[in-house]
């Protein structure tokens, strides 16, 4: 469970169907039982109006596409990484008419990644529908050099980019999708406390 | 007549100093001897001459050679100067009040001519005498904001106000106490302030916007902050922790004086008028406790504020590690004696 923190640090509710022309989603593993979950409550017809983009990554779990694939939405996509499909979710969005609605589900990176495109193409935050789902691990940029990190889970955690050991902060930028890590031992170089499994 | 402009620096062999006349008006942020958060907003209306306030916009002696900081920080870092689309107009909003106020206060060192959209300004501590079309980016060689924060101490924030709430939406951000423009741009006023401890239980923030989002065109407000840096650096950035922060374990008996500086930021907020936006200039003043201690009251003070600060407030504020060796020396200046209300020198 993410447990509440700081104010810039985003917090999740659970998809709800919602009165909307279409229904824009977005899931990867995880993500795809909230939005099954949602299924069972929602409306006759909701999936007539839907476009699901499906993004498993890692998880190769067959079952849980097929299921999604069921509910026969008007348009489904299934996609090997979450960078293979934002140009899909770019274009659908860019071409998305009044009253589309956006439900994110699945892990922070891709909630916060795929409401960075929306915020982009003027969708205000507070209009998403969120719900996390699965592994609490975080987006990551080194505030010194600016590289992103994905799937940190450990604290402190070292940029895959400049090689710095960063604290991960709760601040969080949606702007950039991500959780601020700062050099933990910039005082004392080298004088880091034991890494844990913050985020797992 | 006129201000004699220090050439100084702020980084590597770190040359700046205050002349006694200007530690005399050193905007001291305590008005008693103990400190806590709190909002603390208040007119920002012209004060008494010899003073920090004596103008809207105050320049002093650092003022080139800050220009020159921020000229070398932007050249090694253009994000720290951004600003969304929608925020142009708030930067010729912001452009005009700079003008205005700097040629209004130092008319021997800035002029500003207008004939309609026609402007000519004057610079002359930097140089500069340009013509231009307010309102038309092409005839500036920057966008409004950076041009004329770029001839302006201090840091900026140009806020947008919308759905009850200001949205820091643009700035330029060089001399900072540890915080990234890059990183809080969009956020809005609850959410850049999110690591701030203490002082959202305490209601603070919901006051201070609240008071925020009345603001009145023509009836600016002010508040101070503080923290103390080691060495006169102005450019203490996240982007740069890692560099500087090895300097906080410089500080030694022998140096304390020398190293140690309270950092006060003169922090006021002005509505713009034709933008509706909110700027947020964050003028940040350096004193050395060399400088600060030949000040009795303020040593005295100094002493008992930072020896009974909450941990917390000292682990925020990155003073966990040398607060002892500082006590220590402002200990030396503080007789016991009870200081004078208020924060003005006696």
């Amino acid at each position: 469970m993410l447990q509440p923190s700081i104010k810039s640090r985003p917090v999740y509710g659970t998809l709800t169907p919602r009165a909307g022309s279409e229904h824009l989603i977005v899931a990867d593993a995880a993500g795809a039982d909230a939005i099954l979950d949602m299924a069972a409550i929602a409306p006759l017809g909701f999936f007539d109006k839907a476009h699901i983009l499906y993004v498993p990554i890692e998880h190769s779990n067959r079952e849980r596409g097929d299921r999604l694939r069921a509910l026969d939405a008007a348009m489904f996509y299934e996609g090997p990484s979450l960078a293979a499909a934002l140009p899909r979710l770019a274009q659908a969005l860019a071409n998305a008419r009044m009253g589309t609605r956006l439900y994110l589900a699945g892990t922070e990176g891709l909630i916060g990644q795929a409401m960075k495109m929306a915020l982009d193409a003027g969708i205000d935050h507070s209009s998403i529908e969120t719900e996390h789902r699965g592994s609490t691990a975080r987006r990551v940029q080194c505030v010194h050099c600016k590289g992103i990190t994905e799937n940190v889970t450990t604290q402190p955690a070292v940029c895959a980019h400049c090689g710095l050991t960063l604290f991960v902060r709760d601040h969080y930028s949606r702007r950039i999708a991500a959780f601020q890590g700062v050099c933990i031992d910039a005082e004392e170089p080298g004088i880091v406390p034991p890494t844990e499994e913050a985020f797992p | 007549m006129g201000i004699v402009f220090r050439k100084e620096t702020f980084r590597d062999d770190f040359s700046f100093r205050n002349s006694p006349a200007n530690i005399r008006r050193f905007p001291f942020p305590f008005d008693r001897d103990a400190y806590m958060y709190a909002v603390n907003i208040e007119a920002h209306t012209n004060g008494r001459p010899g003073t920090v306030f004596e103008n809207g916009i105050d320049v002093d002696e650092h003022y080139v050679s800050e220009m020159q900081d921020r000229a070398l920080v932007l050249a090694e870092d253009p994000l720290r100067c951004q600003s969304l689309p929608h925020m142009e107009l708030a930067g010729w909003d912001l452009l005009e009040l700079l003008m205005e106020q700097q040629a209004g206060g130092y008319p021997e060192h800035f002029e500003l001519h207008r004939e309609g959209l026609n402007w000519r300004w004057i610079n002359r501590p930097l140089g500069i005498d340009d013509r231009f079309v307010f309102g038309d980016v092409s005839t500036l060689p920057y966008g409004p904001m950076e041009y004329i924060t770029r001839q302006s101490q201090g840091d900026f924030c140009l806020l947008d106000q919308r759905d009850d709430n200001l949205w820091m939406d643009a700035g330029i951000v060089t001399t900072q106490a540890d915080w990234s423009l890059d990183f809080d741009i969009g956020m809005n006023f609850m959410e850049w302030h999110a690591p701030v401890p203490r002082a959202h239980e305490m209601g603070v923030f919901d006051r201070a916007l609240k008071f925020m989002l009345n603001l009145r065109h023509g009836q600016p407000m002010r508040r101070f902050n503080w923290t103390m840096t080691i060495n006169p650096r102005l450019d203490t950035s996240p982007e740069n922790y890692h560099k500087w922060g090895p300097e906080r374990t410089t500080v030694t008996t022998e140096n304390v004086g020398d190293k140690v500086h309270l950092r006060v930021e003169l922090q006021s907020f002005w509505r713009l008028p034709r933008s509706n936006a909110v700027v947020f200039p964050i003028r940040c003043y350096l004193l050395k406790l060399d400088e600060l201690v030949t000040v009795p009251k303020w040593a005295r003070r100094m002493h008992r504020v930072l020896r009974d600060l909450p941990q917390d407030l000292v682990d925020y504020k990155g003073m966990t590690r040398w607060r002892p060796l500082a006590i220590d020396y402002l200990a030396a200046f503080d007789d016991g004696a009870p200081t004078s209300p208020g924060f003005w020198p006696d």
